[in-house]
């Protein structure tokens, strides 16, 4: 089976999901679109050899319908032959187009692909979909759906972490992050999003608060406590799940959750002989990826199970492993994570994550890989795995390994 | 047609009245489903009519549903046998869906049909009317629309899940069938399931005159424009269903309340929302055929067995005295003394001052006695402060109940209860002291959960009319009474007894005189298996959430914090001094001790116990000390281990109630599983605790289960040698115990 190299991995900023969010003045067609320019241009490009567009996107429904990737390409200006297509894995939608990506590339069907993701969450908000599980009686209820900011303090209440541990992480994601942009370590990869007459737009995650303390974190109401206690009392749903629970700690609240923001990333992936033939160097190897389903209705312990699936199938222990890095759904997700596995935390998202940056779901998984391509580049660092919890229960990972 | 009379006015429109022939009420028979389909095709075809107005011959109300006691003899019924399971069904949706084509083609029909509704419109009986054009509803608040299908473990099956949220939009639809909600003309008029109130009598020339208000209309042409349901408008679109930005939220939220409410143990509760998400994405003819496809599946459970038998017709039967001795006259029950005026004196004295019985509550001090009465008081100035009686008639309650000390009062009684404190001598001494007021014939009923009947009864001169009568706490609000025969009582005063409880409004169970009775003999089965479950190392939260999710209506440490920790001391001490042993020896009792004496937690009424308690007096969390003494072991809860924990729990009270039948404590299977539910709350959509063993299990699958619980977990749950040889005739209790066998005995 062929190699499958990452040769370049490009972000858009990430902008707050809201009508005052800079990038709600961009279609999400310009998102996508805009970062396919940027991939083609960075590289020089020929876009006849780009087999697919691979793209992530959780709400396909809008402007952001009717397969996104396709007519993203046709408007970048890519060769008509470059086809399209949209995937969705709820939060790491992103993260499995580049998986996707590079199975094509590993099993011949394309040598040259890109995986990719957009979400224009301001301008398409979160459930514009639809969907059974929550609202179908004959699925929501024998799977005790609870919607994730429950599940999430679920997590905390069963695994013992308090409201000042998750602050804790929250203002270290926000530390990290505010450090990773001053030192620059995602100049590489950002590419400011343009407006309608070509000025900048944005060219940073403005959804950031580096001022952010434990303290101004404690003053923050807890999200879920009404849903889940009153009305209509998910609390009561998850514990038939989970008897063990006497009661559940509704602990997680805006500033230690993932911010809702827009943004999209792409990543190019290809053969040996393709990167070769087009005089592209490759910065990284996809060693491989994994998805996996757990128990859905806690929803967000799958990274552990997808994690431990991952590392055995490709015959890596922990010491193979220099960067660890887990979507930022929500802290006591990252937290769980880290114990379940004994990870150290000085090697778990380096560079901050989504509680800091955000989480435009379905570009997320996409825009991660590539921070961790740079990060290995920058700290002289082999290996990384990548991986975010998913609705309904769901893991996704991937493990990149530097090739210079 | 015997159930319809058809009359045609001068303006052609019919007034047809129903009239279902030897009952006092409508209700939906075979009979009337065929007579529908003749009674569809003559408004349709018939050209002297014009149109229809439905109406009750009845002076009851329109029609009350169907009749549950042959849709549950259905069946059983002998058909010819089908060739595979597909037939099997297809063949009961056929049959099913008659009275739904039926009222689909009173829908369509082209002519107007209004429905005029003087009195109650219930399940089937609202469904017809749902299916009219136009609903008129004479103002009256008593009367009652609604469909209540659910609360028997069933759901509306002749559109009513359909009509009715197309009506008055999904949220209030589903609450309503839900609950089994009743609603009043007025209410209804405001939801939108009745076009219009008018006087008592007035209906019928209402709904004429809607009718006639769409004529005339040429019926050459097609169709009358205004005989048409909304839903059939070209068009037409549910406004709030599941993907619509109104009903979203609805649905979500609605999937979780019922989750939350029913811990998926109602399927009826379940399907009813299905029906709906279901329903609502598909025109009406599709959400009909859905419907009745959730109704047979609905039907076919367990639960709904169970519900119909035990919460209707048998709680109906026993409620009518279906349970009482033959051969004696209806005991006129005038005036009844209450010796003591404790809480259980007081409730008692209510219960009956509102069943119209003129009522001496007796006291060894006239302020207790007056205290008793003021139990009464509150609960009427409560009870007029809501609007749910006048003053006026609270008035008169009130002057029934006559508190004192004398009991020379008591002469002329038909009745007394004693409800003194559980003190044979104090007993001893009251009865003798009544019984020289009290005629030879009248009744003396000993109100005790525990005191053996018989040995109470040797205090009485007339042992013959000495019977317990068991009342539970809070009386106003218990729907149960549990009569207990003592060696001599006789069926004569069983059959008084009987009547007594009747005119109170509760519904009579009879059991013999053995320790702890029935109920309570059984019902602590619940809490002790909870401690058996701790003393195992299982977390205390998994045991209480389980003992409430597996249908029980408190966690067992809950309950046992209710009933005091010390009462259980107490009683644990006595049986190890009965056995001269050390009580410390069983590692339950000393835990107990350990509670009660080192710590001094006797349960709710000290605001500690195995909970905490809050200032409201409501558990806050369980006490977290348990776990000095108890080392937790178990602390994860999947959902294997969920089950074991619900067989255990329900296994454990039932393998006791089997074992009171066994020993003869209680003989019919209908007041065991009527009691067990009413008495001590088990799981109810079970139908109780001899239908789970019949029903969910059956006398075979149950042995075997529980034979294996009893290997891994004790003797307590191995089956009696009564349930091995049911099991091996492969018997039902109500097969072998049941009304009929009896009869033929």
């Amino acid at each position: 089976m062929a190699e499958a190299y990452i040769y370049d991995a490009v972000r858009t900023p990430r902008g707050k999901g809201k009508a005052n969010g800079s990038l709600h003045e961009q279609t999400s067609l310009q998102l996508a679109t805009q970062v396919l320019q940027a991939l083609r241009d960075r590289n020089n490009l020929d876009t006849s050899k780009v087999d697919d567009v691979v793209m992530g996107v959780l709400s396909p429904i809008g402007e952001q319908g009717g397969n996104l990737p396709r007519i993203a390409a046709l408007n970048a200006g890519y060769a008509e032959t470059v086809s399209g297509v949209q995937v969705e894995r709820f939060c790491a939608s992103g993260l499995e187009a580049c998986n996707i990506a590079a199975a094509k590339v590993k099993s011949g069907e394309a040598a040259l692909a890109i995986g990719a993701g957009t979400e224009s969450m301001s301008r398409v908000p979160m459930g514009s979909t639809g969907g059974s599980w929550a609202t179908d009686p004959s699925i929501a209820m024998k799977t005790y759906f609870t919607p994730q900011g429950v599940s999430a303090d679920a997590i905390a209440t069963k695994y013992g972490f308090s409201r000042t541990d998750l602050d804790q992480f929250a203002v270290q994601s926000q530390q990290r992050a505010a450090q990773a942009w001053k030192e620059g370590r995602f100049k590489k990869s950002i590419i400011p999003v343009k407006d309608q007459m070509g000025a900048t737009l944005l060219s940073h995650d403005e959804f950031m608060r580096p001022e952010t303390t434990l303290q101004s974190l404690g003053a923050l109401e807890p999200s879920f406590k009404m849903q889940g206690e009153v009305m209509p009392g998910f609390d009561d749903v998850i514990k038939q799940r989970y008897p063990e629970l006497e009661k559940i700690d509704h602990v997680h609240h805006a500033g230690n959750s993932s911010g809702i923001v827009d943004g999209a990333a792409g990543v190019l992936i290809g053969s040996k002989e393709m990167g070769d033939a087009l005089g592209l160097k490759p910065r990284a190897r996809i060693v491989g990826g994994a998805s996996i389903g757990s128990e859905p209705s806690i929803m967000l312990t799958g990274p552990e199970h997808v994690t431990h699936k991952l590392m055995k199938r490709l015959g890596l222990s922990k010491q193979d492993i220099d960067l660890w890095e887990l979507n930022e759904a929500f802290a006591s997700v990252v937290l769980r994570w880290v114990q379940a596995l004994d990870l150290d935390m000085d090697k778990v998202n380096v560079n901050g994550g989504a509680i800091a940056m955000g989480h435009p779901i379905g570009a997320t998984g996409a825009m991660i890989l590539g921070t961790m391509v740079d990060e290995l580049e920058r700290a002289d660092k082999e290996r990384a795995l990548i991986t975010l919890c998913i609705g309904a229960g769901m893991g996704t990972a991937t493990v990149i390994e530097r090739v210079n | 047609m015997e159930n319809f009379k058809i009359d045609v006015d001068s303006d052609g429109i019919a007034l047809i009245t129903f009239d279902v022939p030897g009952r006092s009420m409508n209700t939906i028979t075979g009979s009337v489903m065929r007579d529908l389909i003749t009674l569809v095709d003559t408004i349709k075809t018939d050209a002297k009519i014009n149109g229809a107005v439905i109406t009750s011959g009845k002076a009851t109300g329109f029609c009350a549903g169907a009749d549950l006691g042959e849709l549950n003899q259905r069946g059983s019924a002998k058909q010819e046998e089908p060739k595979s399971e597909d037939e099997r069904l297809k063949k009961q949706f056929e049959q099913s869906f008659t009275l739904n084509r039926s009222l689909r083609a009173i829908e369509t029909c082209g002519k107007p049909v209004a429905v005029a509704l003087e009195g109650l419109a219930l399940g089937g009986g609202l469904e017809i009317a749902l299916a009219c054009h136009y609903r008129v509803a004479a103002d009256n608040p008593k009367t009652k629309f609604g469909l209540p299908e659910s609360k028997v473990g069933l759901l509306p099956g002749a559109g009513g899940t359909q009509r009715l949220p197309r009506l008055i939009g999904v949220q209030n639809a589903a609450m309503m069938i839900l609950q089994g909600a009743d609603k009043s003309p007025q209410e209804a008029k405001g939801l939108g399931f009745i076009n219009e109130v008018v006087p008592a009598g007035g209906t019928v020339d209402a709904a004429k005159a809607w009718v006639k208000s769409t004529l005339p209309w040429d019926y050459a042409k097609g169709p009358n424009p205004k005989a048409i349901a909304p839903w059939d408008v070209k068009g037409y679109k549910v406004k709030d269903g599941p993907f619509t930005p109104a009903g979203a939220m609805a649905a979500v939220g609605g999937n979780a309340m019922v989750s939350k409410q029913t811990n998926l143990n109602y399927p009826a509760q379940r399907n009813i929302l299905s029906c709906i998400y279901e329903g609502m994405q598909v025109p009406i003819d599709a959400a009909l055929r859905i419907e009745s496809r959730y109704f047979i599946k609905t039907a076919a459970t367990p639960q709904a067995k169970g519900m119909i038998r035990t919460l209707f017709v048998n709680m109906q039967a026993l409620g009518k005295g279906g349970n009482r001795p033959e051969g004696f006259p209806t005991y006129e029950i005038k005036k009844v003394a209450v010796l003591g005026a404790g809480l259980m004196g007081a409730g008692i004295a209510y219960v009956q001052a509102k069943a119209g019985i003129e009522t001496v509550l007796l006291d060894v001090s006239q302020e207790s006695a007056e205290k008793g009465k003021a139990y009464s008081k509150r609960i009427v100035d409560k009870d007029i402060s809501r609007g749910k009686i006048t003053k006026e008639k609270g008035d008169a309650l009130l002057a029934l109940i006559t508190p004192s000390t004398d009991y020379s009062l008591i002469k002329g009684s038909d009745l007394v209860v004693e409800a003194v404190f559980e003190s044979p001598a104090l007993k001893a001494e009251v009865t003798k002291k009544a019984e020289a007021y009290l005629g030879e014939t009248a009744v003396f009923g000993s109100n005790t959960s525990t005191l053996p009947i018989t040995g109470l009864a040797e205090a009485s001169a007339r042992p013959k009319n000495f019977i317990g009568i068991h009342f539970f706490s809070p009386v106003e609000r218990m729907g149960l009474v549990e009569l207990i025969m003592g060696k001599d009582t006789t069926a004569e005063t069983q059959a008084k007894a009987i009547d007594y409880v009747i005119k109170i409004r509760k519904t009579p169970i009879t059991v013999n005189d053995f320790r702890g009775f029935y109920t309570s003999r059984c019902f602590g089965t619940y809490p002790a298996e909870g401690v058996e479950m701790l003393m195992e190392g299982i977390a205390p939260a998994i045991i209480e959430n389980v003992g409430r999710q597996c249908g029980m209506p408190m966690g067992p440490l809950e309950v046992s914090d209710s009933v005091g920790l010390d009462t259980a001391l107490k009683i644990g001490k006595t049986n190890a001094e009965l056995n001269q042993q050390d009580y410390k020896k069983d590692p339950r009792a000393a835990m107990l001790s350990w509670l009660v004496e080192d710590k001094g937690r006797v349960g709710r009424k000290g605001g500690k116990g195995y909970y905490e308690y809050g200032e409201d007096g409501k558990p806050s969390r369980i006490w977290p000390g348990l776990a000095e003494r108890i080392e937790v072991k178990t602390k994860e809860c999947p959902p294997e281990l969920k089950t074991e924990l619900t067989k255990r729990f329900l296994f454990r009270q039932c393998i006791e109630v089997a074992r009171c039948f066994e020993e003869g404590v209680i003989t019919d299977p209908r007041d065991a599983d009527v009691g067990s539910i009413l008495a001590w709350g088990f799981a109810p959509y079970s139908g109780g605790c001899i239908s789970y063993i019949d029903l969910f299990w059956g006398t075979k699958g149950f042995v075997e289960e529980a034979d294996r619980l009893a290997d891994t977990y004790g003797e307590r749950f191995r089956p009696n040698k009564l349930l091995r040889d049911m099991a091996a005739k492969g018997e039902t209790f109500y097969e072998r115990f049941g009304a009929k066998e009896k009869k033929a005995a």
